[in-house]
């Protein structure tokens, strides 16, 4: 398989501070590739998506794309947590967003923009304004505004994580049949371990101060998983014992 | 018909009600109080003299002027201060020092400057509405969420001109039409006040009627600012509320 993103000995720094967020994080995501960054807070998880995102420049290290660059879409598309919607926008054209600025036909633009939201199961709430909408609903908004730029990768940043369980749980189950339906590759941070392992084919952990890569896992479970399922289950408990030794050992709380 | 509008048209009736009771029981002077029947005849005298509309037209004129000129100046330079933070350092003593000064205190300067003219009395106007939108705008353009502007950026939208497109300017337009409506109310307090000295208006009217204690010429221009406020408040309102429908 073909890494479409690579990382090269990637740090981050926040102006004013002295010593970097994170250090020599080395990553390649794969076509189609599904992986996922856990880690202690203040680890830097948002910070690599936004300087993957290009909207952080990085201290030290490299970054290549390994994506055709095309004037109709965008190579790589975010999702927030709080789904940042814009009020004054109605649904379908806060799936536009990504959209202006690309050069994509009207009647294109409004075909991408009814398969963005028929993906994510809002096909008839395209008039609506964004304070009609539930949680979870906005959170589909959210995604569908990623998809309608037809990214090779998309960033999630804790998406799921202001949701009650019930809506994480589906959405959960719709991002993953989204994902085998599209292809995407998505690199996804949260810090709900037992979501991780479910999502994830591979599960990265980070810790340490500067934080780094401290392990990564395979979820070779087959798909699909069960929630309950035992190889499942053996990688979950793998990732909380090593992180709950990084929070003893004081390496990033 | 609503309770409300009910109530509404009665307490308007009552108030008309009582106050010709006392104008005609004769316990005040009919210059100090003209009774209300008495002015559907004075404005019907003022329209056919042709005073009526030579004023009203002359006062909308400095009002427009003044409202404009101050608004738009209010807004882009409130705007300007919230964006770049260097222009905010360099306002902060100067709008302290300046802000608190009345409009109708620049009067004499507005005289001097401009002589007895429209440019005067729109200056006054002016400024009033200028410091109202200075402020609305200033406020709102700092109370724009970040993360809107970052998602936009993710998304492509990073330059100044197209965040203030897509983020800044639909997001602090509630806080700037606001600004804009109370200018509108501002710009016909000081438009009277601004016309008292001899510039061709509705004050100037009412200042010569009120010297010859013709109380009732005063009256009709008391209540014809009151009816161009309310028709231009309403209009204001009904465009705020199409360009806001997407709030609640």
């Amino acid at each position: 398989m073909a890494a479409i993103v690579n990382l090269n000995g990637i740090a981050a720094t926040f102006p004013g501070a002295e010593k970097p967020v994170f250090a020599d994080i080395d990553l390649s995501i794969e076509r189609g590739e599904f992986v996922i960054v856990v880690g202690a807070s203040g680890a830097g998880k948002s910070t690599l998506l936004r300087v993957i995102a290009d909207l952080l420049a990085p201290s030290a290290g490299t970054i290549s794309h390994e994506i055709e660059t095309r004037t109709d879409r965008r190579e790589i598309a975010m999702v927030f947590q709080e789904a940042r919607l814009m009020p004054w926008r109605k649904v379908s054209d806060n799936v536009a967003l990504g959209l202006e600025g690309l050069s994509v036909s009207v009647d294109a633009r409004n075909q991408r923009i009814a398969d963005a939201l028929k993906l994510v199961g809002l096909a008839d709430y395209g008039d609506r304004w964004a304070h009609e909408l539930s949680g979870g609903q906005r959170q589909r908004v959210g995604i569908a505004r990623g998809l309608a730029v037809d990214p090779d990768l998309l960033l999630m940043d804790e998406p799921f994580g202001a949701l009650d369980a019930i809506t994480r749980q589906s959405l959960q189950d719709e991002l993953l049949r989204i994902w085998e339906e599209t292809g995407k590759s998505i690199l996804f941070v949260t810090h709900d371990i037992d979501e991780a392992v479910y999502l994830g084919d591979r599960v990265l952990l980070l810790g340490g101060a500067p934080a780094k890569v401290v392990r990564s896992y395979d979820v070779d479970a087959p798909r699909p998983r069960s929630r309950e399922g035992e190889d499942v289950g053996r990688v979950g408990a793998q990732v909380k014992a090593d992180l709950s030794t990084l929070f003893d050992e004081g390496g990033g709380i | 018909m609503s309770r409300r509008t009910l109530l509404g048209a009665g307490g308007l009736f009552a108030f008309l009600l009582i106050w010709e009771l006392v104008a005609r029981s004769g316990v005040v002077e009919a210059t100090l109080l003209p009774a209300p029947s008495k002015l559907p005849a004075t404005l019907i005298s003022e329209v056919t003299l042709g005073f009526w509309h030579q004023m009203v037209l002359a006062s909308l004129n400095h009002y427009l002027i003044g409202l404009i000129s101050g608004s738009l100046l209010g807004v882009i330079v409130g705007a300007a201060v919230a964006l770049f933070p260097v222009l905010d350092d360099v306002q902060s003593w100067l709008a302290r020092l300046l802000r608190p000064i009345p409009p109708l205190a620049w009067i004499p300067f507005a005289i001097i400057w401009f002589g007895i003219s429209e440019t005067a009395a729109a200056f006054i106007i002016a400024i009033g509405v200028f410091w109202i939108n200075y402020f609305t705008a200033y406020t709102a353009v700092r109370a724009v969420d970040p993360d809107l502007i970052e998602l936009a950026s993710s998304f492509g939208h990073r330059s100044l001109g197209a965040s203030l497109r897509k983020v800044i300017l639909p997001a602090a337009a509630p806080g700037i039409l606001s600004g804009l409506r109370a200018g509108l109310g501002q710009g016909w307090m000081t438009v009277v006040a601004a016309e008292l000295f001899g510039i061709t208006g509705i004050g100037q009217r009412m200042n010569e009627a009120a010297g010859l204690l013709a109380t009732e010429v005063v009256i009709v221009y008391m209540l014809t600012i009151a009816l161009l406020y309310g028709i231009s408040d309403m209009l204001f309102v009904a465009a705020q509320n199409r360009v806001l429908r997407w709030q609640r």
